[in-house]
This record gives C-alpha cells, structure tokens and sequence, in this order.
C-alpha cells in the first residue's frame, strides 16, 4: 500500500466545521461583547484579575484553534510559544524600559517567525507524529529559558518580576481594570482578525487542506506554504498571550511554561469544541475555574474529581461548548416557532 | 510659685496623656482578617504537580492549627487556615494568593512554598502591605527588610548553611584541599557563595576545584571521575537528592574516601543514604536544624513527645519518617508564638512586628539548642546548625550548634 493510499484511506483527525458554524450570529456577540465591558464595573478587582486570566488563555486557546479546528494540524507546544512570548515581553519591558503595547506586537512577531520555521518539519509529520514533535518543543522549553548565556537577561531559574502598567491618561481606573480592558482590546482585535482570515481564501486553504490535502493540493493550494503559515499565525497569537499574561501576572520563571500549561490549552480546545472560535473562551473558563471547583470538592483528591468532571464533558458533549450552543439554538428555535 | 504650679500642671498633662495611651494600647486592633474570635492565616502549597510531595506540610499546619483551636485558639481567638493549591506554578501562585488577600481577606500569607512561587507573589504581598511570613524555601533573599519589609523566612538558608560548613572546616581541617559539586542554578549557587563567603580570604587557596552539573544531566558519574583526578581530600556535594545519591555511590565505587559533606536537603535516609548504599553512606557529614522524627533518640523528648501526641491525635497514620510533617509542626507553631505575642493588636503591622521580635524561641521539633531569633534587620528566624555524622543507618549530631547568620546582597 503506498503512502498515498494510507492517506486517503485515513479517517480525517479533525472533524469537518463549515467556517459559517465558527463564529458567533452578529446579536449573540453584541450581547457578549456588553457583557465583557460592563462586568469590571461591579466586580472585585480580583475577579478582574481573573476575568483578564480568562481573556488571555482564551486567545491562546483560540490561536490553537486556528491551527487544529482551521488546518487540522496537532501542536502539544502551545506552551513554548506562550513562553518565548512571555519571555520577550517581560525582557523588553523590565531589562530595555519599552513600555507594554510596543513589546506585544513584537512579541508576537518574534512568535510568528519561531513557529514558521518550527512550521517546516510539520510539511513531513502529520498527526500524532507532529503532535509529539511539538511536544518535544514544550519539553525543551522551560530549560531553554534557565540557560546560562541568556541568565542576564531572563534571570535564569529565578524568573523575572514585571512591572504592572498604571492606567495612562490619569484615568481613575486601577491598574487590574485597565489591563483587563487593554487585554480585551487585544484579544478583540485578534479575534476579528481571526474570523476574518478563516473566512479569506487564506483560511479556505486552511481548511481545505484539514478536509483532505491530496484534494486541496490538486485544487491548486500551496499545501507546504499554507501549513507553515498556519502554524506561525497559531505561534504569533500564543505569543501576544504570553506576553498579556507576563503583563498580568507580574512574573515569568521556566516553571511558568511547562508542558501542563500546552495540555491545558490542547484541553480547552477540546472543551470548547474544536474549530468554535467562541468555544475557547469556555475552553479557558473551563481549565481556570474547574480545577479550582475540584479543589474545593477535596483538597487530596483533586486531581481526581478534575479528570472526573473532564470525563463527564468530554462523554455528555464530545463536541464541547459548540455542541451546547448549538442545542441552545435549537431549543431557542422550536420556543419561537411554539 | 508660678512655675511649681506650671510644673504640676504638666506633670497633670503627662499622667493624663500617659494613661490615655496606656487606655490606647489596651485597645483591640484589627486589620482585614482579625476579629474578636477569629484570625484568618492564608497559605498556598503544592497539593498537586511535581512538587506535591511537600503538601503534607500543609495538611500538618491544618492539623495543628484545628489542635489550637480545639485547646481555646490563640487569646480566645480560633484560626482559619485557608489553603490553596498552586501546583508549583507561579502564574497559578500569583491567582491563588489574590484569592486568598482580595476575595478571602486573610490577615496573612503563611508559609507559601517555593522559590519560584514566593518570588511570583513578593512583589504583590509587599505593595499590599500583608506579611509574607516564614516562606518554605531556603534561598537567601527572603531574609532582605530593608527592600521587602512584609516577607520573612523560616529554615536556614542555603548560604548560612554552607557558611557552617566552611567554618567548620576551617578549625577542623585547616589545610584541606576542597572540591566542590554544585547544581548549576539558583540553589547551588547560593551554596557556592555562602562556603567562599565562609572561607573568606582563605577561599582561594582551599578550593582547588569547582564543578558544576545540569540538573537535566541523567548521570553525573563523569564528573566525580573528573573531581577524584583533581585530588581532592574533601568533597562538598551541593546537590538535589538524587544527584546526591549517585555521588555518594560513585565515590565508592571509584574506592575513593575523601571527607564528604552533603546538603541538608540531600541528608534524607529514605531517598538518598538507603539508595547510595548504607556501607557507602558511612562517616559523610551534614548539618541539621530539626529533630528526625523516625530517631529513636528522641523517643524521651518532651518537645517530640507532644510532636508524636499530636500525630497520633489530629493526623493518624501520618508517616514519621517524612521530615515534612516535622516541618510543617515547627513552622506552624512558630506562627502561633507570633500571634500570642501580638495580644489583642491584630493589625498586619504589628504581626510582622512581633514576627521581627522572637527571642530565643525554641519549637518543639529543632535541635535543642536551635533557638528562634529575630530583629528588625534579621529576618531570618533559624540560622544554626549542628554538624552530624552517618553512622550505622541513622544520623548522629556532634560538635557545637553553629550560627550563620547571613545578610543580603
């Protein structure tokens, strides 16, 4: 059997999504979108904090959303990224006093770069086999960062502590607050990016390449260059993640990027349901909030409930939160025709 | 007659005045997380991850914490220990002890664990003004008033450590020949630094070699063949458990015997003498702070009794042997003498003022000898030690408790 045939043969790892079922219907991202903005308003500055943790992971989340639900690729190594990201962010803002919004972009450009060319071994490995490439990627990281040349700048084991940004203009505002509202600004902004780039041509070879390559190729997609550009726009956002979750946290340590966090992400995606841009944001609330849920069940056995309560989600709904919506709009549905 | 009645007047004044502040003084305060029946103690640990070994310092605090409160609380007030796990993650750290200040409104952080994690959340404690007291992690910075006021530590550091060891190789060995094996990051370094600060101008001339590993590294067998060429007549194994196992067995299996001296945080029987090789493990030197609750020689104590009494009553089936459940009763009563002395002042001022003013406390768990002392420029509660000696399969203390008291850069 050649190699073409096993291909062809093979089940698709990534289930089909219509880009149109991706997104969110114009009324239900209104109301979502009020809802972001007003909760800071009434919330304890430290839900804010949580609520900005929520913003950021989604958007990490969602970059690996990008690159598994668009171009049906694996990727373990979020976490990397997410690191390297951090690590820019962090380096520029205390060892260089560039303010905050400048380190981001180049955060996440660095990322793009890193991930474009980590990119280039994805064109030879496909499934399981690149999501262990990847995997190694997370594992190498978090020594990377502790070694020695690079110590007078990362601070080798002992990590980095980050300056919080005030809120600029002298507005009245606390320092959690305005960081929650520049993350929300962000992770807006790159969202529509994102919608819209899975809705260009760009993503259709994205997603024609996930459905099945050997078709994509004979359409005419530069399947080589689609995947690598896949993978770097996935390693861009993660970066501009990290970076807003340096920013919020005040700290980065090697500690902090550890292949745990790449499972967590590759978890919400799941959770979220793959290819449901929105879903990642429940992904995110999902990996915060549950383990914290599991804690407060029994402090021992928290591990235990938390893969209990994964087993129930991934059981009652396989597809995650996209499922759940979906099920909600049925039900919408038939109330009104009642 | 003019200025008799002045004075009478102001000496009037002063009584008066000196009454009311004395009235003053008498006075409850209470910052966030005190009450006239409650003192809220927050605290983070890794119950989960890869540090999770360690958690049983927290479940022992819990446990000693219910057992004062069972006994009347502290002045009549109960403590509520509130415990988070962070998992060893200091993103995770930074969200649970936000929880644990904004949305549980502890009085104080207790005991957080971990280098990484207490670095993650230094800066937050301090700009908030809530103490950060007697962390769970040997590295010399915590001990730093002057730059973070509200964080104190506990254990000896690492520096003070090696500074007792140098020292006593100095009167005992004064012409050794030194090798050091250090782990390539924060935790080696800090022991490389405290022996040359020990040695003084003497570090030159005694060190003849400095040897560094990655702690990445699967096997350090290389490196003990590259120290034994050197020939060295003392070893100072500045190491993480495991590596400290494999030096231990290797210098035995090269046939070679110089006096070797392992960190107490490699001084472990079950993880590290056992698996070396009791007969290898023989006459190698290390320094310890507290009692080892598995040595029979501390079955008459008093201080180990109630220690054993306490096991038996709030943690049944807890293991002996672990050290953890060793320290986590020190360190809890070690935050229970700083808020008795605090009486009815609950203000987060004050307990960091009172924690800066222990004077010779002695837990029941440490060396006798171990005594507690702080001040307003040392934060740095345990600082001796006594040299001990593997003999048989257990640890013998010998020579006099040591100081190594250690400033900040």
């Amino acid at each position: 059997m050649s190699a073409v045939e096993d291909v062809v043969t093979e089940a698709p790892a990534v289930e089909a999504v219509p880009k149109r079922a991706m997104t969110l219907g114009t009324g239900t991202s209104v109301v979502v979108l009020l809802l972001l903005l007003a909760v800071p308003v009434f919330a304890k500055n430290f839900v804010i904090f949580q609520l900005t943790q929520l913003l950021y992971l989604g958007l990490a989340v969602l970059a690996l959303n990008i690159l598994t639900g668009g171009s049906g690729q694996f990727s373990l190594g979020q976490s990397a990224f997410y690191g390297i990201g951090a690590y820019i962010t962090a380096v520029m803002m205390e060892q260089f006093n560039i303010p905050y919004f400048l380190c981001l972009p180049v955060a996440g450009a660095l990322c793009f770069g890193v991930g474009f060319l980590f990119g280039q071994p994805a064109l030879r490995l496909s499934g399981v086999y690149l999501a262990l490439a990847t995997f190694a990627l997370a594992t190498a990281m978090p020594q990377l960062l502790k070694l020695n040349f690079l110590e007078k700048w990362t601070g080798g084991v002992q990590g980095l502590v980050v300056t919080k940004p005030d809120a600029p203009f002298g507005l009245k505002m606390s320092q959690d607050m305005w960081l929650y509202y520049f993350t929300l600004v962000v992770v807006l902004a790159i969202y529509i990016f994102s919608v819209n780039l899975l809705r260009s041509r760009s993503g259709r070879a994205f997603m024609a390449i996930r459905d099945n390559e050997i078709a994509a190729s004979a359409m005419g997609v530069n399947v080589a260059l689609y995947k690598t550009l896949a993978f770097g726009v996935s390693a861009g956002i993660t970066g501009v993640a990290g970076g807003l979750s340096a920013i919020a946290v005040q700290f980065v340590a090697p500690d902090s990027f550890t292949i745990t966090l790449a499972i967590q992400l590759f978890l919400g995606m799941v959770v979220g349901g793959v290819g449901w841009l929105p879903g990642s944001i429940v992904g995110a609330a999902f990996i915060i909030f549950v383990p914290n849920i599991a804690e407060g069940i029994s402090k021992g056995l928290s591990g235990a409930v938390f893969g209990v309560l994964l087993f129930l989600v991934i059981y009652l709904v396989p597809h995650g939160a996209r499922q759940v919506a979906i099920l909600g709009q049925q039900l919408a549905g038939k109330l009104r025709k009642n | 007659m003019t200025f008799g009645r002045t004075l009478r007047t102001a000496a009037l004044i002063t009584a008066v005045a000196t009454l009311a502040s004395t009235a003053a003084l008498a006075q409850k305060k209470y910052d966030t997380g005190a009450t006239d029946t409650e003192i809220k103690i927050g605290n983070i640990m890794p119950y989960s991850g890869p540090a999770s070994a360690y958690g049983i310092i927290g479940k022992t605090e819990e446990a000693y914490f219910k057992m004062i409160n069972d006994k009347g609380g502290i002045n009549g007030r109960k403590i509520v220990y509130v415990t988070y796990d962070d998992g060893y993650s200091p993103p995770k750290a930074v969200e649970q002890v936000r929880k644990l200040v904004e949305s549980d409104e502890v009085l104080a952080v207790f005991n957080p664990l971990g280098t990484p994690s207490n670095t993650a959340i230094q800066k937050y404690l301090n700009a908030k003004k809530i103490p950060q007291l007697f962390v769970a992690t040997g590295a010399t910075k915590w001990n730093d008033p002057k730059n973070f006021p509200w964080t104190m530590g506990w254990q000896p550091s690492y520096q003070s450590e090696a500074q007792i060891y140098a020292k006593w190789l100095m009167k005992e060995k004064p012409d050794a020949k030194v090798a050091i094996l250090y782990q390539n990051d924060d935790f080696g370094k800090d022991y490389l630094k405290g022996t040359k600060d020990g040695f003084g101008a003497k570090a030159a001339s005694t060190i003849i070699l400095e040897e560094s590993y990655e702690v990445s590294e699967p096997s350090i067998d290389g490196h003990i063949v590259k120290i034994k060429a050197a020939n060295p007549d003392v070893l100072l194994i500045y190491t993480t458990p495991k590596f400290g196992a494999q030096t231990i067995k290797k210098t035995a299996e090269l046939g070679w015997k110089p006096l070797q001296i392992i960190t107490n945080v490699s001084a472990s029987v079950g993880s590290v003498m056992k698996p070396a090789g009791f007969e290898a493990s023989q006459d190698v030197l290390s320094a310890a702070y507290a009692k080892d609750g598995a040595d029979p020689r501390w079955a008459n104590d008093a201080g180990m009794k109630k220690w054993a009494e306490f096991l038996d009553k709030y943690m049944p089936g807890a293991d002996k042997t672990d050290s953890s459940v060793v320290y986590g009763y020190g360190a809890a009563q070690t935050l229970v003498k700083a808020l008795e002395q605090c009486g009815d002042d609950l203000t987060r001022a004050n307990l960091m003022k009172q924690a800066a003013s222990l004077k010779d406390f002695e837990p029941d768990t440490l060396l006798p000898g171990v005594k507690i002392n702080t001040g307003p420029s040392d934060f740095a509660p345990i600082s001796q030690l006594q040299m001990q000696r593997f003999k048989g399969e257990k640890w013998e203390q010998f020579g006099d408790i040591m100081n190594g008291d250690v400033a900040p850069e």
